[in-house]
């Protein structure tokens, strides 16, 4: 599969995502400039990774939201393009309409940075075919904005539909997301959102492996 | 012309960072105060004369970029 990572200004995980994607598809990555206003031909998976672009200036994700590239990605992603942001990633592709709600400061105004427990909730998309419904894992967060919200109708539009891909499970709740979203998709499943930082648990040096069958659902996606 | 424009949480939307300033009051020994929003307020100084014009381009402004509508709210001054 061909696969890409985006890179803003300011984003500093697109190397430990390009590692993760090289691992298990065997190929690497196709690395984007945010300047690029086309994506290169057959690619099956775009992601946005995690930093800080632009500095979070104005609002996390906002400016990169607006960049170029992310043009390109919106058009593609309404014709099925699969797009996994995480954590600033998240943000980015949320500031750019294609997923609803919005990432706010965390509740406790403090940034966190430590490990959490995701409990799958969906396990019918992209990333997550290889994990069992209810199945929880462990992943590391490093965020100060992570706090998901939305209005009520989306809310329970995602709750009815299955949408909410991942949760923050036995209390590890880091920023005060409603209904402990850690992760949403898309109504058409191509898009996928999540704070936490998949890619830093998938390797022996990790600590953990808890991750690595989220990207080899990659390869049966 | 200049646009003045103050972005704004809707309301409902947590607003942890004022909350934190109402803290900071009562730390302070500013007794009374019941509520503390915070915001965010932007100076644009536009080529524009028109008046209607110049609202009409602050306003896409806004909602392209400035605001994000899912959690804040505008309002646009011209001078």
């Amino acid at each position: 599969m061909k696969t890409a990572v985006v890179t803003f200004p300011g984003i500093n995980r697109e190397t430990d995502m390009m590692r993760a994607l090289k691992l298990v598809t065997g190929k690497a990555p196709v690395n984007l400039w945010h300047t690029e206003t086309e994506l290169p031909g057959g690619l099956d998976l775009v992601v946005v990774p995690g930093g800080f672009s632009y500095g979070d200036y104005l609002r996390c994700g906002a400016i990169a939201a607006r960049s170029p590239i992310m043009a390109a990605i919106r058009a593609k992603a309404l014709n099925g393009l699969k797009v996994l942001g995480v954590c600033n990633g998240f943000q980015i592709i949320t500031e750019a309409g294609l997923l609803p709600g919005a990432l706010v400061r965390n509740a406790s105004l403090h940034f966190v940075c430590r490990e959490v427990k995701l409990k799958v909730e969906n396990n019918r998309t992209f990333f997550t075919n290889r994990m069992k419904r209810g199945q929880i894992v462990s992943c590391p967060v490093a965020h100060g904005e992570g706090n998901y919200i939305c209005d009520a109708d989306t809310l329970k539009a995602l709750e009815a539909e299955g949408r909410v891909v991942f949760r923050y499970a036995q209390g590890t709740n880091p920023n005060g997301a409603m209904n402990d979203i850690a992760g949403i998709v898309n109504g058409a499943g191509n898009v996928i959102g999540m704070m936490p930082h998949p890619e830093n648990m998938i390797e022996p040096l990790h600590g953990k492996l808890d991750c690595l069958p989220l990207f080899e659902s990659l390869l049966a996606a | 012309m200049k646009a003045k424009i103050k972005v704004t949480l809707k309301n409902g939307v947590l607003d942890p960072q004022g909350k934190a300033i109402e803290g900071a009051l009562g730390s302070l020994g500013f007794s009374g105060v019941d509520h503390v929003r915070q915001g965010k307020y932007f100076e644009i100084d536009l080529k524009e004369t028109d008046p209607v014009r110049a609202r009409e381009q602050v306003r896409a402004m806004c909602e392209k970029l400035i605001a994000n509508t899912v959690i804040e709210n505008y309002d646009i001054e011209l001078a």
